[in-house]
């Protein structure tokens, strides 16, 4: 820990300015839902926070949510935060290979046992350990190795957060979630494919900051990135308030930049910041651009109909149901009406006329 | 791990639909043969009137209500018009709902500004309201109600109020929405089996009553 | 032959029950509108006066023998139950407080025709034994002595001499190629003879041949009002006979709400043919001779007079404009009350109230409907072409000490009816009627 500087001597070394610095705590501030007041605070915390050792693995990826965090235009906030970090393990991004990268995680991890932050994407194939190892060792026994000693875990990615991609129907390797292994640790869940590389830098800030987790959800979010839903936040939700809609890609209603409920936006139950923090740089989100949220930071994203259905509209064909129910009906009908008319022919054949007679008796 | 909801919402689009339009249809069918098949006895006295446009008549002229009923009885007869017309609208001038249709049927039309829609759901829920107190404070309803009346007010309520929550985001959007979905097919199901069928067979009924009349030459 | 029972009397509901009858009872929502269509409703306050929870009976049978779900549930044991009990609380129902007088039906969003289903369930109730003493007995003088009262052979002759020594005008008694047949209602050969009398003017003026029969002369149809197509059948079939026997062109339902529903539209239907010979209402026929320019008027009745429409004539039996149509040629002064016209309130004592007097009661107390539609117009006289309808308001107005004079408009008409007599004596014009 001696021999890693704190964030104000990397930022100083790196030329940032102070009031770039106070202008970067101030977004994270207003970023992680604090009150304004609290950004010198935040500020305070960031200046003096040791740089915490950061393990990351990468299990059943695409390596997305890598590039996600760091395709950012330079100098990034999202840069700043990766330099004030100590990244002693992530296969993709370090410089070392093979043994020697084996051995600097598993430096790390002795090292700051208790202390280092554990930052897993990708999900964990539990059908066979053999679909996904890392130096011979599995997924799954890497991942409980490094969590032992983790002050906390984040898992990144809907892969790592929910199964993701590796996980939809018929699930092939029998992929899971970080927090379906690790039950013994809170896993703050970062969802979405890619997330948004604000959304991972707020929460180390904020794990930097508080030297804790922000608040999470019941599956596992910090509320304050996942507390609205895309349609909550949506500049075209007006739209859907009138009632007009988009009908394709390319028609009149898609120029005007109409509601894309129609053609199956998921941002009615989608839960993210999209909307709000926007990406590349808060310039643009799916829906500006013109197509529906396919609602890639819920859980089972992949399987939750056509991406191109509406949210409410049924997902089976029930055209052979129909037909079927009618069939029947025709059946179950034509055997009550026939039962019915036996009845009827019956009881006609059998009564006999009422006489005044019968009814005088029956005074 | 899911959102909350989300099964339940997937599950109701899906196989909760089938069985939903299936147990629908089923029963539809099931009831217009059982009716219908019951035919009707050729009446051999002379005609005085035509039975054909008397029937037709009385299906569009029971439409109004009976002369002095408004003023007797404004919050049932206006507020059961109200309501009729309302959840006419809802149901098929709401654009989600027509997505939903075009989506199962492929058939469509244009819808209404879905702020048209915000409104007259709550009015018609209040109309709702209304209706169910008179059900409980009008001597005459209260004595003809039994179970099945307020159970089937419920089965219209819950759609009703779950669709107003969800179009304007009040409580966990998928809940709600899975909520609407469920209660909306378990009110279609029922309708076969249900005093609902009324939404049917209101047409057969007042033809029946308007060719009597009209076959004897007087007006119903 | 089995005496009345409770399975009797499900078998003939189960016989009533068609496919209008499915989508009524498929139908009903319990808005309860139909209440305030009812006045056993609107003047006792009484909800189980509803119109309808009278469909209950033919709705239970409907239900449990009709419907998947019914007979399923009746093979589960967990069928409506029909008990003599369930049948005793509805008699009161579906006899003392209906007199199928078709408000309800046309009141209901739906379209019930609430009416015709208490038509049909008397049927039920009939077979069951579950019917008032009242309506037996006058059923079975009907049956056994020809009419409701009894054998009024006798009555009717005298009725006839009277008519006859009063207008100078014989009245041909079974003749065989007259053009109609007319029949009377007992209420009117016994409490308004001077029926005879208009007839007789009116026919003679107009140039109609017309006969009594002495073996079919009574329209009252005990039968339907009791509610039972047996007993209703020997009745109609006697008319029947009597006027193929006599080749009349038609028969002349008399004054008299249900005489003409019996014959005109459930007559054919009892007998299972339509008949050799037209069923016309004497209302229907005078208009009918106005228009042809047969009848004339001499004057006009002056003082303020109001119009009771019949139920049965009028609602439920097709005759809208003939009334008024009439009243335009012979009164000055017609004042017409709240609801008149095609939904004119019923005097309370049709469908076979009047003759239950365990309805007594009841049947007094729903009169207010109708002296509050009279308070407010405030008639010199009240007219109306039903011998029944006539009699039941009399005697309302009686018991309410209202002395108001209740006109019928046939006699109306025979009495501003412009006549050949008025130039030649009486005697000339009696031996020129029997030479034509």
């Amino acid at each position: 820990m001696a021999n890693k500087p704190i964030l104000k001597e990397v930022l100083r070394d790196r030329g940032v300015s102070r009031r770039g610095f106070m202008r970067y705590c101030a977004t994270l501030t207003s970023l992680m839902a604090l009150p304004a007041a609290m950004a010198p605070k935040v500020a305070q915390a960031l200046e003096g926070a040791p740089r915490p050792s950061v393990i990351w693995l990468s299990f059943q990826e695409c390596t997305g949510c890598t590039e996600s965090i760091t395709r950012s235009s330079a100098p990034s906030l999202e840069d700043l935060i990766f330099n004030a970090i100590s990244l002693d393990y992530h296969h993709t991004l370090q410089a070392a290979s093979g043994h020697a990268a084996e051995a600097a995680r598993e430096a790390a991890m002795k090292a700051q046992d208790g202390k280092y932050l554990l930052i897993v994407d990708g999900s964990i194939p539990l059908g066979n350990p053999g679909y996904s190892t890392i130096a011979g060792i599995s997924n799954e026994d890497m991942l409980r190795d490094a969590a032992k000693g983790a002050a906390a875990i984040i898992a990144v990615g809907s892969c790592a957060a929910y199964g993701g991609l590796p996980m939809a129907d018929p699930n092939p390797t029998g992929a899971v979630s970080v927090s379906q292994i690790i039950t013994d640790k809170p896993v703050v869940n970062i969802p979405g494919c890619p997330p948004i590389a604000a959304v991972m830098t707020g929460v180390l800030a904020h794990f930097l900051t508080f030297q804790g987790l922000p608040d999470l959800d019941e599956l596992g979010r910090p509320v304050v990135f996942y507390g609205d839903t895309i349609h909550d936040r949506c500049y075209r939700r007006p739209f859907y308030n009138q009632g007009l809609f988009a009908k394709g890609f390319d028609d009149e209603g898609a120029r005007k930049g109409w509601c894309l409920y129609e053609l199956g936006c998921k941002g009615p139950v989608t839960r993210n910041a999209c909307a709000t923090i926007k990406w590349n740089g808060g310039v643009s989100f799916p829906i500006q651009s013109g197509h529906g949220c396919i609602g890639c930071s819920q859980p089972d994203f992949w399987d939750a109909g056509s991406l191109y259905t509406a949210v409410a509209s049924p997902t089976a064909d029930i055209t052979p149901v129909a037909g079927m129910a009618a069939a029947a009906g025709v059946g179950a009908g034509v055997a009550v009406a026939a039962l019915n008319a036996q009845s009827k022919k019956k009881t006609a054949s059998e009564s006999t006329p009422v006489t005044v007679q019968e009814l005088g008796d029956k005074q | 791990m899911t959102e909350p909801g989300m099964d339940l919402l997937m599950w109701a689009r899906g196989t909760g639909f089938q069985i939903a339009i299936g147990v629908f249809l089923f029963g539809l069918v099931l009831r217009l043969i059982e009716i219908f098949a019951l035919r009707r006895k050729a009446d051999v006295a002379p005609p005085k009137g035509d039975a054909v446009s008397g029937g037709l008549r009385t299906i569009f002229t029971r439409f109004v209500p009976a002369p002095g009923f408004a003023a007797l009885l404004p919050a049932q007869i206006i507020g059961g018009v109200i309501f009729h017309f309302g959840l006419l609208f809802i149901v098929f001038f709401f654009v989600p709902h027509i997505a939903v249709i075009k989506d199962t049927f492929g058939v469509s039309w244009p819808g209404i500004s879905s702020a048209v829609i915000n409104a007259l759901t709550v009015l018609t829920v209040a109309i709702l309201v209304v209706l169910l107190v008179v059900r409980l404070k009008h001597p005459v309803r209260r004595y003809l109600s039994d179970f099945q009346d307020y159970f089937i007010w419920a089965l219209t309520v819950v759609p009703l109020v779950s669709g107003y929550m969800a179009f304007n985001a009040v409580g966990p959007y998928t809940i709600v929405l899975a909520i609407h979905v469920l209660s909306a097919e378990l009110l279609i199901a029922l309708i076969p089996f249900t005093r609902l069928t009324h939404a049917f067979t209101w047409v057969s009924s007042r033809y029946y009553n308007g060719a009597f009349a009209g076959r004897k030459g007087t007006m119903s | 032959m089995t005496a009345v029972s409770v399975e009797r009397g499900v078998e003939a509901l189960r016989q009533q029950v068609d496919a209008s009858v499915a989508s009524y009872m498929s139908s009903c929502i319990h808005c309860g509108l139909c209440a305030q269509a009812c006045l056993f409703y609107t003047e006792t306050g009484d909800p189980k006066y509803t119109p309808q929870r009278k469909l209950e009976p033919l709705y239970r049978v409907w239900k449990n023998d009709f419907t998947l779900l019914g007979r399923l549930a009746s093979m589960a044991g967990l069928g409506c139950k029909i008990t003599d009990e369930f049948l005793d609380e509805w008699e009161e129902l579906i006899y003392d407080s209906c007199t199928l007088c078709g408000r309800c039906t046309m009141a209901c969003p739906v379209g019930i025709d609430i009416t015709a289903v208490v038509r049909k369930t008397r049927e039920g109730m009939v077979a069951s034994g579950h019917v008032p003493e009242g309506l037996i007995g006058a059923a079975t003088r009907a049956v056994e002595g020809g009419g409701p009262m009894g054998d009024l052979l006798p009555a009717l002759k005298a009725v006839i001499r009277r008519s006859e020594a009063a207008t100078g005008i014989p009245v041909e008694v079974d003749k065989e190629g007259a053009e109609y047949m007319v029949i009377l209602s007992a209420q009117e050969t016994v409490g308004f003879p001077e029926i005879v009398e208009a007839y007789s003017k009116i026919f003679k003026q107009a140039g109609v041949t017309w006969t009594i029969s002495t073996k079919a002369f009574e329209g009252t149809n005990v039968g339907i009002q009791i509610g039972s197509r047996d007993i209703a059948r020997t009745l109609v079939q006697r008319v029947v006979d009597a006027a193929e026997e006599l080749k009349v062109k038609a028969v002349i339902a008399p004054e008299c709400g249900h005489a003409y529903t019996a014959l005109r539209w459930e007559g054919p239907n009892l007998i299972g043919r339509t008949y050799e010979f037209d069923v016309v209402h004497i209302t229907e026929l005078v208009d009918q001779l106005i228009k042809e320019g047969r009848i004339k008027f001499k004057g006009k009745h002056k003082s303020k007079i109001t119009y009771h429409d019949p139920c049965q004539t009028n609602r439920r039996g097709g005759m809208l404009n003939p009334p008024r149509a009439i009243l335009a040629e012979i009164s000055e002064n017609l004042v017409e009350m709240e609801d008149a016209g095609l939904w004119n309130w019923c005097c309370g004592g049709g469908g076979g109230v009047g003759a239950n007097e365990r309805a007594d009661e009841l049947k007094t107390k729903v009169f207010m409907r109708k002296k509050r539609q009279l308070d407010g117009v405030k008639p010199d006289e009240l007219v109306t072409s039903c011998a029944n309808c006539r009699n039941i308001i009399e005697e309302a107005l009686d018991h309410y000490e209202i002395d108001l004079p209740v006109l019928g408009l046939t006699e109306m008409v025979a009495e501003y009816m412009e006549t050949d007599e008025i130039e030649e004596p009486a005697a000339d014009k009696a031996v020129k009627g029997e030479d034509q």
